[in-house]
Order: structure tokens, then C-alpha cells, then sequence
């Protein structure tokens, strides 16, 4: 069983502050770390393969400094990585188009495994993406995986209903937060990480023909949510008609 | 000069603090309450490779350097000092003076026990009238065939209830004082090895602390480490070393009390604002961490100069002198920011003060720690 995961280098969301004045996210100084939900398949690939056999691949589009990141997933039990590096500006549908094109350069692969969102910017469309650039089945919100050696079972949260999916191989499967806990690679297999192989590509160098992107990303800002800070303090049945007032104002009562 | 960990350590910072996160925290004021020994964490520990860091990889180990150990060190007793310093002796007490000093049989037969965790450590040097003064011992070693028969009473002795190997020191010269003191290998199953009281203590609770009683004890005669007469040199080496990692828990507990202050500072609110708007408050936190930050620089520095195979003497006790300090006072400012709920058990700072205060006392006092600095000054 040959599996594919990928796995994304964010910065750590939770350390972000908002600049008050510009509404920008401040990145300098923020640490990177792969993407909680792409570890989340990177553990679910590496059952499989414990269960199956096989070799477990980890695909990163990002910049060179990834190259540290990656690690993490191997050392965690991955076999080796490609880390691609994209023209700037890559968009969706240049990132899928480069893994698509990185799987197909692997020759079989069996599984494609991916986190359902990336928590920068948890656009879910990745692993749909790649999963029809490849033209093969996908399960999409995966909670629990049931994988054997001729087909895979998937059962999917889909919101308000679970659905439970099967597929033969090739398929991709994005996978929910919920699906396991990852497991922490020991000391000796943090160390042994540096020594897995780490096949860094331009873009450029795939042959690709178009590598344009189809969406410009133009800003980024922070939610601003100010507190406006009124104390009613008159009588009680006056405080409550002027806050009902108000919140109807602001559209808050609908 | 670089003051900064490579990727290597970051990663390896990252895992052990994502595992004390999720392991170590959660049962710490538990544990300490019920002064219960961390034996399960212990275990996982063992399994990450995390319980016998310093153990190189011939022996089962992952071989770590002294300043990635320290930033693990850090990292555990951010979350739970008891289970630092338990670490923290069984690498640098028990560990480190075996591969420093031990035979190639010693290493062979005690390193992997310790990195598999299968036995914990201990180090037998304090006894009730020998504590800054170890050269006044009076347990005594002597020789009888195949055997040395050790007598006396060892105390202080952290993790000594459940220890499984212990590097204890004992006199076989007497007439030559410091020098007729030397170092062994004890399994706690060796005949006429026993616990003694078990302390209660202010601080650290969940790592037990008790006496060892050696009541004409056998100890094969291969199980002395080093020379006959080296024990006092291999116990003050070892004891330098130990410090790099009492330093590093003594920087853990202070930068729990700076989070804890931080997050507490921003979400309470008195007079209509969050008391982290208040300059008095500002400024504690902007202490804490200042001294926190020159406390981890001398901890690295220390280890650095280890690996390095400096001298380190000075460094180590300047590290654990500062950081000690930094610890009761990080952990006291922290007391008064969360002021009356940081002095009920609902809130973690009260641990973490009591904790604190080991630090300037153990494998070394604040005054011994002058003394070693001085010295190398005065010489």
C-alpha cells in the first residue's frame, strides 16, 4: 500500500495578534508547525500502513524552510517527503495541480490522505482538489477509516448526518480532528528524522504548462470586534428598553 | 556565539512539551495533593526516550546533548516540578557519574535499565549531619572478599522509596578524609538496603523524598564506581552537572508562574479594566520574564560549556543561584497578582511557590552556590 499525505507548514494560528491600528495579522516571529488536522492524517496513514504494510510518502507545497517541519511527520513514522516549492502567489488550484502532478510522478499510489482544512486558512478545498485532478474517488470528512487491502470505508461527519462511504483504491480521504489523537515520536525517532530523505522540487522544474493563478489574494485582516462598553444604569424597565432599542439599531435583534 | 536552539532541539522541545501538555499537567495539583509518585508518567516518559535523555544510543538512549536535556528539563517541570526533579536525578545523578565513571560492564549491565525506565534513580549523598559539608560522611565501605559491606544512613533522598539504582558514597579511608571517600552502584534489592522515613514536605510532593537505611549491606565488589577514594571527586562532578538540571526546573517553574500571571492578568478585571492594564502589574510581569530570560541564558550557557567540555563549575552554580532566586520570586509576584485566589488550592500559582523553594536548596544551597562561585573568583 503506497500512501501519499499532505501535510501543510502554517504558522501556529493561536500565537497571531491582530496590528489595532492596520486590522493585519502580525506573522513576523510567529512559529511554524504542520497543520494540526494534516497530522491528524499523517497518524491515520501510519496505522494503515502498520496494519497493511506499505510506505507512507508526506507531500508539502511550501516554501524551502518547510523542509524543517516535514520532519516532524517523519520522524512521527513517515518514509521520506517532497516538499515543492511554488511560484508565489500559488493559489488552490496551482498547489492541487502541483501534488497531482507530484502523485502522478510517484507512479501507484493507493491512498491520498489529507487534513479536511488547513487551519490558516480552512478553505477545504485541497484535498477535493487534488482528488479531481487525479480523477479518482474521494471521502471527504472522515471521522473513523476502516481500510483493507481491496477497498476502504470511510465514516464521514457530513454536519447534521453521518454517512458511511466505500471505496476501491485509488482514493483520497480527508480527514476530521476528531479521527485520532497523533501520536508523539520518541526522542531516538526525532533524531532518526534527519536522516529520511527530503526530495525538494521547484515548480517550475515539474513541467507543468500553466502555473498561473486563478485567484489573487489582495489582503488579510483580523475580525475587530470591539466591546462597546455601555452600562445602563437607569431603572430597570427604562435599561431594558434602551438596550432592546439598541440591539434592534444594530440589527442584533434581527 | 549562538543563543538559540537549533530546529533539532526546537522539535524536541515541541514533542516534550506537547506530551507534558498532555500527560504531566493535567494530574499535577492532583498529584501533589495526594502525594502520589508520577510511576505511569514515568513510564511513557521511558517510552519517548525522555526518562533517560542523557543515556547514549550504544546503551539504549537517545544521547542527548546538555542543552537540549536542560530545555526538557524545563519543559517537564513547566508542568509539573516533581516529575523534573525525578528527571532531572535519574540523568544527571544516576545516569551521568555511570557513564562518566563506570566500567564498560557497569554501563552495560545499569544504562539500559535506566533508559528503559525498568528502574528509577537515585543518588545517595546527604546524610543528617553531611549535607553542604558531604566530606563529614560517616557511612563507611569495607572491604570483606568479594564484597564491600556498607553501613549508614543516607536522607533527602529524592525518589528513594522507589528507587531501583542509587549511586551512594560511603568511606573506606577514613584517615585520609574527603579522599577516603568512594562512590558505588547500589540495586535496592541488595541485602540489607532499606527505606527509611518517608518526608512530607512543603513543595514537590508527587516526588517522594525519604531516607535509605544500608544495614551491613552487600555490595559486590565490581559494583564500586571509580577508584576506591574518587567517590568525593565523582560526587562533586556529578553534583555540578545535577545543577544544570535543578537550574532548568527552577526556570519551568518560573515560566508557569509568568503564563499563569499573563493569562490570569488579562481576563481579570477590577475597577472596569483587566489588571494587566495596570502598571503595577506591568511591571511584575516585566520582571518575572526578564529574569526568567537572563536565567535560561546562564542554564544554556552551563550546558553549552558541558558539551563543550569546558569548565562549567562556576556557570552551573551562577545558573542554579539565579534561577532559584528567579523561581521564588517569579512564584511570589505571581501569589500577589492573582492575590487571594493565588493563596487557595482552586489555582496552580500556590503550587508552583511551594515548589519553588527547593530549588535554592537542594544539590547545593544558594550559599554553596556563592561559595563554588567565589572561589573560582578568589582563587
Amino acid at each position: 500500500m503506497n500512501i501519499v499525505v499532505c501535510a501543510k507548514q502554517v504558522v501556529d494560528v493561536g500565537e497571531i495578534k491582530v496590528n489595532p491600528s492596520t486590522g493585519k495579522p502580525i506573522l513576523e516571529g510567529i512559529p511554524k508547525k504542520i497543520s494540526d488536522i494534516d497530522k491528524n492524517a499523517a497518524e491515520e496513514a501510519l496505522r494503515i500502513k502498520e496494519k497493511l504494510k506499505g510506505k507512507v510518502t508526506v507531500i508539502t507545497v511550501g516554501s524551502e524552510d518547510a523542509r524543517e517541519r516535514i520532519k516532524e511527520v517523519l520522524a512521527m513514522g513517515a518514509d521520506d517527503a517532497i516538499l515543492i516549492v511554488p511560484p508565489d502567489g500559488a493559489d488552490y488550484h496551482v498547489v492541487s495541480n502541483l501534488i497531482e502532478k507530484a502523485i502522478k510522478d510517484m507512479g501507484q499510489v493507493d491512498l491520498v490522505l489529507c487534513g479536511e482544512a488547513s487551519i490558516d486558512m480552512f478553505s477545504g478545498q485541497m484535498g477535493p482538489r487534488i482528488a479531481g485532478a487525479l480523477g479518482i474517488p474521494q471521502l471527504s470528512y472522515a471521522s473513523k477509516i476502516t481500510a483493507e487491502a481491496d477497498k476502504i470505508t470511510a465514516e464521514r461527519n457530513m454536519g447534521d448526518k453521518r454517512v458511511v462511504s466505500e471505496s476501491t483504491y485509488p482514493a483520497l480521504v480527508t480527514v476530521t480532528k476528531e479521527i485520532n489523537v497523533p501520536r508523539l515520536p520518541s526522542l531516538m525517532q526525532i533524531l532518526g528524522s534527519a536522516a529520511k530523505p527530503i526530495k525538494i522540487v521547484k515548480a517550475a522544474d515539474m513541467g507543468i504548462p500553466d502555473l498561473a493563478s486563478k485567484v489573487i489574494l489582495e489582503d488579510v485582516k483580523g475580525l475587530a470586534m470591539n466591546r462597546k462598553n455601555m452600562i445602563f444604569k437607569d431603572d430597570l424597565d427604562q435599561a431594558v428598553k434602551v438596550l432592546a432599542e439598541n440591539l434592534s439599531k444594530d440589527g442584533v435583534l434581527g | 556565539m549562538i543563543l538559540e536552539l537549533n530546529e533539532q532541539q526546537v522539535m524536541i522541545r515541541n514533542m516534550v512539551r506537547e506530551f507534558a501538555a498532555r500527560e504531566i499537567a493535567p494530574g499535577a495539583a492532583e498529584r501533589d495533593r495526594k502525594e502520589e509518585y508520577p510511576d505511569e508518567i514515568l513510564k511513557k516518559m521511558a517510552e519517548l526516550g525522555i526518562l533517560g535523555a542523557i543515556i547514549p544510543a550504544q546503551y539504549g538512549g537517545p544521547g542527548l546533548d546538555h542543552v537540549t536535556y536542560a530545555t526538557i528539563i524545563e519543559e517537564i517541570s513547566r508542568a509539573c516540578a516533581s516529575t523534573g526533579v525525578v528527571t532531572s536525578v535519574h540523568n544527571s545523578l544516576t545516569a551521568w557519574p555511570i557513564i562518566q565513571y563506570g566500567t564498560e560492564e557497569q554501563k552495560a549491565k545499569y544504562l539500559p535499565i535506566l533508559a528503559r525506565g525498568e528502574k528509577i534513580g537515585a543518588f545517595g549523598g546527604t546524610e543528617p549531619d553531611a549535607g553542604s559539608d558531604l566530606g563529614a560522611m560517616k557511612s563507611t565501605a569495607e572491604l570483606n572478599g568479594d564484597h564491600y559491606i556498607l553501613n549508614g544512613t543516607k536522607t533527602f533522598i529524592t525518589s528513594g522509596p522507589k528507587a531501583g539504582i542509587i549511586i551512594a558514597f560511603a568511606v573506606t579511608d577514613r584517615e585520609k578524609g574527603p579522599k577516603g571517600i568512594s562512590a558505588f552502584i547500589i540495586e535496592s534489592d541488595f541485602k540489607g538496603y532499606k527505606v527509611g522515613s518517608i518526608f512530607e514536605k512543603i513543595g514537590i510532593n508527587a516526588s517522594m523524598t525519604s531516607e535509605l537505611i544500608f544495614e551491613d549491606m552487600e555490595v559486590p565488589k565490581e559494583n564500586l564506581l571509580g577508584k576506591e577514594g574518587e567517590g568525593f571527586k565523582i560526587a562533586l562532578s556529578t553534583l555540578d552537572g545535577g545543577r544544570i538540571g535543578i537550574a532548568a526546573q527552577a526556570v519551568g517553574i518560573a515560566q508557569a508562574a509568568l503564563e499563569e500571571s499573563i493569562a490570569y492578568s488579562k481576563q481579570r478585571h477590577q475597577f472596569g479594566k483587566t489588571i494587566s492594564s495596570f502598571q503595577a502589574i506591568q511591571w511584575m510581569i516585566a520582571d518575572m520574564a526578564t529574569r526568567i530570560e537572563a536565567s535560561r541564558f546562564l542554564v544554556m550557557n552551563a550546558a553549552y560549556l558541558k558539551d563543550q567540555g569546558k569548565r562549567f563549575s562556576k556557570e552551573a552554580a551562577m545558573a542554579k543561584l539565579y534561577a532559584a532566586q528567579t523561581a521564588v520570586d517569579a512564584t511570589d509576584k505571581a501569589i500577589q497578582i492573582f492575590g487571594g485566589y493565588g493563596y487557595t488550592r482552586e489555582y496552580p500559582v500556590e503550587r508552583l511557590y511551594r515548589d519553588a523553594r527547593i530549588t535554592g536548596i537542594y544539590e547545593g544551597t544558594s550559599e554553596v552556590m556563592k561559595m563554588v562561585i567565589s572561589s573560582s573568583l578568589l582563587r
